[in-house]
């Protein structure tokens, strides 16, 4: 259990709720969410979104039962937290890009802020946010609303690429990359019930055989990834 | 002095809490969190004779206070199991349950032979090994097996029967909600010569996504388990005690010390704890403290005054 500092909406439906206290976790983690005690029964997987001495963030879009609870909390409201978990992105040397679309620019704060030389490509459907953190902390920051971010991105520019997103714009960057040498990493998103590697309910084939989300992800080099298994949940 | 302990089949468990199969892993993840040495015992992921790859497609979905899975028995293998995930388990003092399934009857005998072969040789060099088997006759989650042999009283004979004959290792029967008629293939696991039951498994249910127009299961079903089973699975317990006199292992929507209570009072002789590990990662310790506390605050020495009282 832990003390809700803030929790405000950034633009409607899309909210940065801050928890108190001292909190581990580096970037691509996550963190299990709950919060009452009765319904929903599972905790959510939210990645970590930021990270300091008086506390953890996280960014979420409201999208069913459990994050529609997660925006009601108040300041100075409990709500219960486990992490971190999952493997998280990895460290690397040499020129990235992070290339986030939607919620999947969440996971890719705390790289920024490790990785300040990185190029950041932000992609949005409809409506931009959380832009202002990238600016304040990375070199460059690239922000498209509507039609594909990836256009945007040259592959051959980078050694590294960590990437977040909706499964098509993951696909499409993946073709882009094929033809080149440079790496890309990407933020895989499965149901959730454990979140630690003991109900196999996250479990995603990959070209290495099952893995589970929770426990071996979710970041993969996109060569391990089947999009097929990724399109079909 | 307070007491928790308690004993099925001639295993000792230092306390009636069982994390039940598929839901705790081999203990290794909740190692990390808690001692599993709190707990009576921990039944593995359920097991067949061959490495499974498990179902493809979604695999979990929340239901109203419950949950749907469709893992589809993913696991390494009986050999696997022995070999990579048996040591590490015996070393922890708890209660080692290997839970078995098949998709045929031959692959039933043959993994229970695997395993029994396997606990005698520990023995004779002195080592623990598998203390309890709980045969799974009640996934509905594989196409093949499974819960098919669990819904006919006279199908799940023959599975037991053969069973029987290969092991002498503490022999518990899953059963289903599924099945026909529950008491009856309780009355039949006691004439087999099961050294206990256990039940239940989950439900076989559904869950439609309606945009795309199909099921959000790649087998259609899956199965049901949480707190919406609950009042279920103890009506079932309830009706199984009375009418078997081997021990019953009680178990659907366990969430709390009262829930344990409740199970007990129906005649549960030990108690298992699935989805609820989900819910709270330190599920295990909290009941098991939350019990003796509850013992203490109730005056109540040992479970067995109260066990079956209705
Ligand atoms: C590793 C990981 C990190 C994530 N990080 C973030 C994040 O930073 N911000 C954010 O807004 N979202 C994140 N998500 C997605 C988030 O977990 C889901 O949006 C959330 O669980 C939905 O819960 P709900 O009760 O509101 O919706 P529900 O009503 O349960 O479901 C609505 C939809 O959300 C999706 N969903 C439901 N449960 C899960 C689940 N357990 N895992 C994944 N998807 C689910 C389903 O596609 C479903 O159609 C992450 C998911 C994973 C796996
Ligand atoms: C994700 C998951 C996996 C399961 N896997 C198995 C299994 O491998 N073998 C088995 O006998 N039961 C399995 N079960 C059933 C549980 O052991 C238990 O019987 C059921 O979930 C009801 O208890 P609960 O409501 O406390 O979860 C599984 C249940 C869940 C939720
Ligand atoms: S969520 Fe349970 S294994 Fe990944």
């Amino acid at each position: 259990m832990a003390n809700v500092i803030s929790n405000v909406a950034l633009v409607p439906g899309i909210y940065v709720m801050k928890i108190e206290g001292t909190f581990k976790g580096k970037m691509g983690q996550f963190y299990m969410l709950r919060s009452g005690t009765g319904y929903p029964l599972l905790p959510r997987p939210i990645s970590i979104y930021d990270i300091g001495d008086e506390g953890i963030s996280f960014l979420y879009r409201v999208v069913g039962e459990g994050t529609s609870l997660f925006s009601q909390l108040q300041p100075g409201q409990e709500i219960q937290l486990e992490g971190p978990f999952g493997n998280g992105f990895p460290q690397v040397e040499g020129s990235l890009a992070l290339i986030g679309g939607g919620m999947g620019t969440a996971p890719l704060l705390l790289a920024a802020k490790h990785y300040p030389h990185a190029h950041v490509y932000l992609g949005f459907a409809q409506q931009a946010f959380g832009v202002d953190a990238f600016e304040a902390v990375a070199a460059s920051v690239q922000v498209r609303v509507g039609g594909s971010i990836v256009e945007r991105v040259d592959p051959h520019l980078y050694v590294n690429m960590f990437s977040c997103g909706p499964t098509p714009m993951l696909q499409a960057l993946a073709m882009k990359t094929a033809g080149s040498s440079s790496r890309l990493y990407i933020s895989t998103e499965r149901h959730m019930a454990c979140g630690i590697g003991a109900c196999l309910g996250c479990t995603m084939h990959t070209r290495e055989g099952n893995r589970r989300v929770c426990k071996e992800g979710p970041v993969f080099p996109v060569e391990e990834v089947d999009f097929d298994d990724l399109h079909g949940v | 002095m307070i007491s928790m302990a308690c004993n099925i089949a001639g295993v000792p468990f230092k306390n009636p809490i069982i994390m039940a199969s598929g839901t705790f892993g081999f203990g290794r993840e909740y190692a990390e969190f808690y001692s599993p040495e709190l707990l009576g015992g921990i039944v593995g992921k359920g097991l067949t004779l061959h490495p499974k790859a498990g179902n493809t497609g979604s695999r979990i979905h929340e239901t109203a206070s419950g949950m749907l899975n469709s893992v589809g028995l993913e696991n390494p293998g009986v050999a696997a199991f022995l070999k990579d995930e048996l040591d590490e388990m015996t070393r922890w003092n708890t209660a080692v349950i290997a839970n078995v399934g098949g998709s045929n009857l031959e692959e039933y005998v043959q993994a229970v032979a695997m395993i029994t072969e396997n606990a005698q040789k520990r023995r004779t060099m002195n080592r623990r090994g598998v203390d309890m088997l709980e045969l799974n006759i009640s996934c509905p989650n594989v196409k093949q097996g499974g819960m098919q042999f669990g819904i006919q009283t006279e199908v799940a004979r023959d599975v037991v029967r053969q069973v029987r004959n290969v092991t002498a290792l503490p022999l518990v029967v899953k059963l289903s909600p599924n099945a026909e008629n529950i008491t009856q293939m309780a009355v039949m696991c006691e004439e087999e010569g099961a050294d206990g039951v256990s039940l239940i498994n989950t439900f076989s249910a559904m869950k439609i996504d309606i945009r795309r127009r199909r099921s959000v299961f790649t087998n259609t079903y899956a199965g049901l388990s949480g707190p919406a089973i609950k009042p279920i699975a103890l009506r079932m317990v309830h009706q199984v005690a009375q009418a078997v006199s081997i021990p019953v292992i009680g178990m659907g929507g366990i969430s709390s010390v009262e829930d344990i209570i409740e199970f007990t009072m129906a005649g549960a002789a030990a108690i298992q704890v699935g989805t609820y590990n989900f819910a709270h990662l330190h599920a295990g310790s909290e009941l098991v403290y939350g019990l003796e506390q509850w013992m203490q605050r109730e005056k109540v020495q040992s479970l067995d005054e109260i066990r079956g009282i209705l």
